[in-house]
């Protein structure tokens, strides 16, 4: 039941992730912490934070971690795990694949099309309130559980936007800090 | 030439952070440099890969992989974006559950945590920027992340009505503009 429910919850967060990574993270977190409750809210945070550390797109990193998670967590077994990984990786492309070769049958309609350029119109402003959700939805106890927590958010803030310190240096500073305030 | 681009796609995969947009630069100087696919058809692809859901680097991965070789090709281009992430995800996985009620990773995670959202919040405002919102479009995400986060709707809901609203607004309200 697990692996069929997962297959379609990564199958919609492929055919409806528009718009990059972070926007495709508040389509992941509704259904895999909100709805099904496969994970918490913290072990979600957790994922954002290994995927920014590691190659690859957030997109796969997150299905990869989520498949293994979600199947060891419901009891099974680490081989079914490990298929539970395969199932969700696979499950997040599939959409990707028939779109892409549907497309390239009908290339030079859908180039340029107005009908896609107008959807956009839409979309693009949306994509803004997808990223916006994400990082409120992640406002909560569990990620911020005392006034360091703000700090460090303040502290992580102003040195990405404004110094634009590159996201992997950021979290090592940020597990640096963890280790010294919460000694 | 299926293994070329394996092993092409496969360095783009394992050698890229921070996502598709990271990938691109590396794409295209494995891709049109060495002359599998013109500079302006690369440019058309990224467009249309662009305006794809799902993930971009998946994306112009099948894209380049059809292009060559068809559906095996983009086959083979596709697992070798996707298998570097995804062993070295399932490597943390099976090793992270092990740790993660160590004391010292869980001081670690707990300074992570609040940076990450600061991660998150950071390309929020720079997507605002680049999208060029006015004082009426502005709401249009301020009512989506409320929806999203206050009243739990599905942002499957909101992708939907941004995408139809964007069309109708094309029509009815831009007419001849498109």
């Amino acid at each position: 039941m697990i692996f069929w429910q997962l297959f379609l919850v990564y199958l919609k967060i492929g055919l409806f992730g528009f718009g990059g990574g972070y926007a495709m993270l508040t389509l992941i977190q509704a259904d895999v912490v909100d709805k099904y409750k496969w994970i918490s809210t913290q072990e979600f945070t957790d994922i954002v934070a290994i995927s920014q550390m590691t190659p690859g797109p957030i997109g796969i990193n997150s299905a990869t971690y989520i498949g293994y998670t979600a199947v060891q967590n419901a009891g099974y077994s680490t081989e079914l795990a490990i298929l539970g990984s395969c199932l969700t990786t696979f499950a997040v492309c599939l959409p990707s694949f028939i779109l892409v070769l549907l497309i390239s049958y009908y290339y030079s309609r859908f180039k340029n099309n107005k009908y896609v350029e107008a959807a956009f119109l839409g979309l693009r402003p949306a994509t803004v309130g997808l990223i916006a959700a994400a990082a409120l939805m992640l406002m909560n106890r569990e990620n911020f559980i005392d006034y360091k927590s703000i700090l460090i958010f303040g502290a992580a803030f102003i040195l990405t936007w404004k110094y634009k310190v590159h996201p992997i240096l950021m979290i090592f500073i940020a597990g640096i800090a963890g280790l010294v305030l919460y000694w | 030439m299926y293994w070329t681009l394996f092993i092409t796609f496969l360095r783009i995969g394992a050698f890229t952070i921070g996502g598709g947009y990271a990938m691109l630069p590396l794409i295209q100087r494995e891709v049109v440099d060495r002359g599998w696919i013109s500079k302006e058809e690369f440019i058309d692809l990224f467009a249309v890969a662009q305006s794809l859901p799902g993930i971009f680097a998946v994306n112009i991965s099948i894209f380049t992989g059809y292009r060559l070789k068809k559906i095996p090709g983009s086959i083979v281009c596709a697992l070798g974006t996707v298998l570097p992430s995804f062993l070295i995800i399932l490597a943390i996985a099976l090793f992270f559950t092990q740790i993660q009620d160590n004391v010292w990773v869980e001081k670690i995670f707990k300074g992570l945590r609040p940076a990450v959202v600061a991660l998150i919040a950071v390309p929020c405002i720079t997507t605002a920027r680049s999208v060029k919102l006015s004082y009426k479009t502005i709401l249009i995400p301020v009512v989506a992340a409320l929806l999203i986060w206050q009243l739990n709707v599905s942002p499957v809901y909101i992708i939907l009505a941004a995408g139809i609203g964007g069309i109708l607004y094309g029509m009815y309200v831009k007419k001849g503009k498109i």
